[in-house]
């Protein structure tokens, strides 16, 4: 996989249009008579082949960020945009359009279908697309063998290991080709060994696919292999 | 060597142990002889004591035929409004965090803590004659109590909480964490609700409309009050079962107690079928 990765050259992250961006993102919730400010003012650019590494601590906003930038929560104020095209007054159906074509999420835990096999789950995201199932299986056979599982595609998740299984997820999360991929502490579950092993798959596709990646971390390891590091201060981004 | 070194040092209190579980088992199951067994095993030795056909005769009454009749009507209407009542609730109150929430969650489970009694004078007091909405019912020739949707919102009030309790911690313990992956798979509302969230649910959603039934078909209290207890018109099952027995009738009382008791079986066989389900599902 690092030699795919060291192949692959990153023609669009020079163009420094953004893939995605939070513009001014507010975001609070009621807590008793008060206010909990969570995001206030949050500003981030994520471009072409771009990975992006969020750390910060517990309760900082992490996942409220997430959410925000994968259209799961609208901001109480500011806007996402992808490819500069905003998004705030977008329904409830065109966000769900959206999510499902051009935004890829992997979390801590693989959250595979464990009645279906490994190529079953990738193919997944795309029937529920509309694609035919002779078009899912073979983009997803080609993800899997991307991700060095084509000999596992067969397998259900409780037959593979816990790398396997989270690089499933993550061809599971580009199948329907997005544009952005968000992960929340993908390597979370795993052994060092294992992390790097998945981080570098990980990290080869968007490169190859020049998706815009924000990726959730606690591995300063793996934060410091990405291009950029942002953390959250007072519910504002900054690169450190 | 001394006799205390000879004798075994943990066989008196493991006896002790053992004897004490015997002795709790052995109150346990005599109380539940004379308290639950014996009384249900008389409503079915009396229902049938005087042979099968005069059982049938005494349920195929007109009175009892209608009885049972407006039972089913009534349990036919109830069932699935509170069961929509009670996903909706459930859903609200596991899956959301909103103010008020707390508030709506001690309202679900206010007829828990409410007599039926109390509950039926309640309704009486805003759709009765002399009600809040009587004068209002009256002139626009609307028949609330002593008549079916009397008996109906009053079996509705009583049985309420019954779904959503079930749900509630079953929701809140599974999270949204499926509801959240299928949402990021491109999956819509309606989508992560019949695929995801209802199946999720199925067993314990069986449980509590099972046991909202149940209790639709046996409620007495409210009923009696809203019902007027008009004889083949508005007696449910219960109510007859009442006059009957005070009517001296014990072989007919007791043969459409066997009705309910019988309803209360089958209710305890699936309840257990699915107790059995749900904690597979866990």
């Amino acid at each position: 996989m690092s030699e795919q990765a060291s192949t692959l050259s990153r023609p669009t992250a020079t163009k420094r249009v953004p893939v995605l961006r939070l513009a001014g993102i507010e975001r609070h919730y009621k807590e008793g008579a008060g206010r909990l400010n969570i995001l206030s003012g949050a500003n981030l650019s994520v471009y072409p082949g771009e990975l992006v590494a969020l750390v910060a601590p517990s309760g900082a906003g992490k996942s409220t960020l997430l959410h925000v930038a994968g259209l799961l929560e609208k901001p109480d104020a500011g806007d996402v945009f992808i490819d500069e095209k905003p998004l705030g007054e977008l329904n409830d159906a065109n966000r769900t359009i959206i999510r499902r074509l051009q935004i890829g999420f992997v979390y801590q835990f693989h959250h595979l279908l464990p009645e279906f096999s490994a190529l079953e789950n990738v193919m997944m995201p795309q029937l529920i697309r509309g694609l035919s199932k002779a078009e899912a299986a073979k983009r997803a056979a080609e993800l899997l063998s991307y991700m060095r599982l084509g000999e596992r595609k067969d397998h259900r998740p409780s037959e593979l290991s816990g790398g396997e299984q989270q690089r499933v997820a993550i061809a599971r999360a580009v199948a329907n080709a997005p544009r952005i991929l968000l992960a929340d502490e993908p390597t979370g579950n795993l052994d060092p060994t294992t992390a790097h092993y998945v981080f570098d798959a990980l990290a080869a596709l968007v490169r190859a696919s020049g998706l815009a990646a924000l990726i959730v971390t606690h591995n300063m390891d793996l934060a410091e292999r990405m291009d950029r590091r942002i953390t959250l201060n007072a519910g504002k981004i900054v690169e450190f | 060597m001394s006799m205390v070194a000879h004798s075994p040092p943990s066989a008196g209190p493991a006896r002790r142990l053992v004897d004490g579980r015997r002795l709790i088992i052995g109150i346990v199951l005599l109380l539940t002889a004379i308290v639950i067994i014996a009384p249900v095993g008389v409503i079915l030795i009396q229902a049938g004591s005087q042979g099968f056909g005069a059982f049938l005769g005494s349920l195929s009454t007109s009175d009892t035929r209608a009885a049972i009749g407006l039972s089913l009507v009534t349990a036919l209407i109830v069932v699935p409004i509170n069961t929509l009542f009670g996903i909706a609730a459930a859903w609200a109150i596991a899956k959301f965090r909103f103010p008020g929430r707390k508030l709506l969650l001690a309202i679900v489970e206010l007829p828990f803590s409410v007599s039926p009694i109390v509950a039926g004078i309640a309704y009486l007091f805003v759709y009765g004659g002399q009600g809040l909405l009587g004068p209002f019912l009256d002139a626009h020739d609307l028949k609330i109590m002593f008549a079916l949707p009397g008996i109906v919102l009053a079996s509705m009030f009583v049985t309420a909480p019954f779904v959503a309790r079930e749900l509630i911690p079953l929701m809140t313990l599974q999270g949204n964490d499926d509801e959240e992956v299928a949402a990021t798979l491109g999956a819509h509302g309606r989508q992560i609700f019949f695929r995801v969230t209802l199946p999720n649910i199925r067993w314990g959603l069986l449980y509590g409309i099972v046991l909202c039934n149940a209790r639709v078909l046996g409620e007495f209290g409210a009923v009696s009050i809203v019902s007027g207890s008009i004889r083949g018109e508005t007696n449910t099952l219960p109510l007859q079962i009442e006059l009957l027995y005070h009517d001296y009738n014990t072989a007919g009382a007791f043969a459409a107690a066997s009705v309910l008791t019988l309803v209360a079986l089958v209710t305890l066989v699936v309840k257990l079928i699915l107790e059995a389900r749900i904690g597979e599902g866990h």
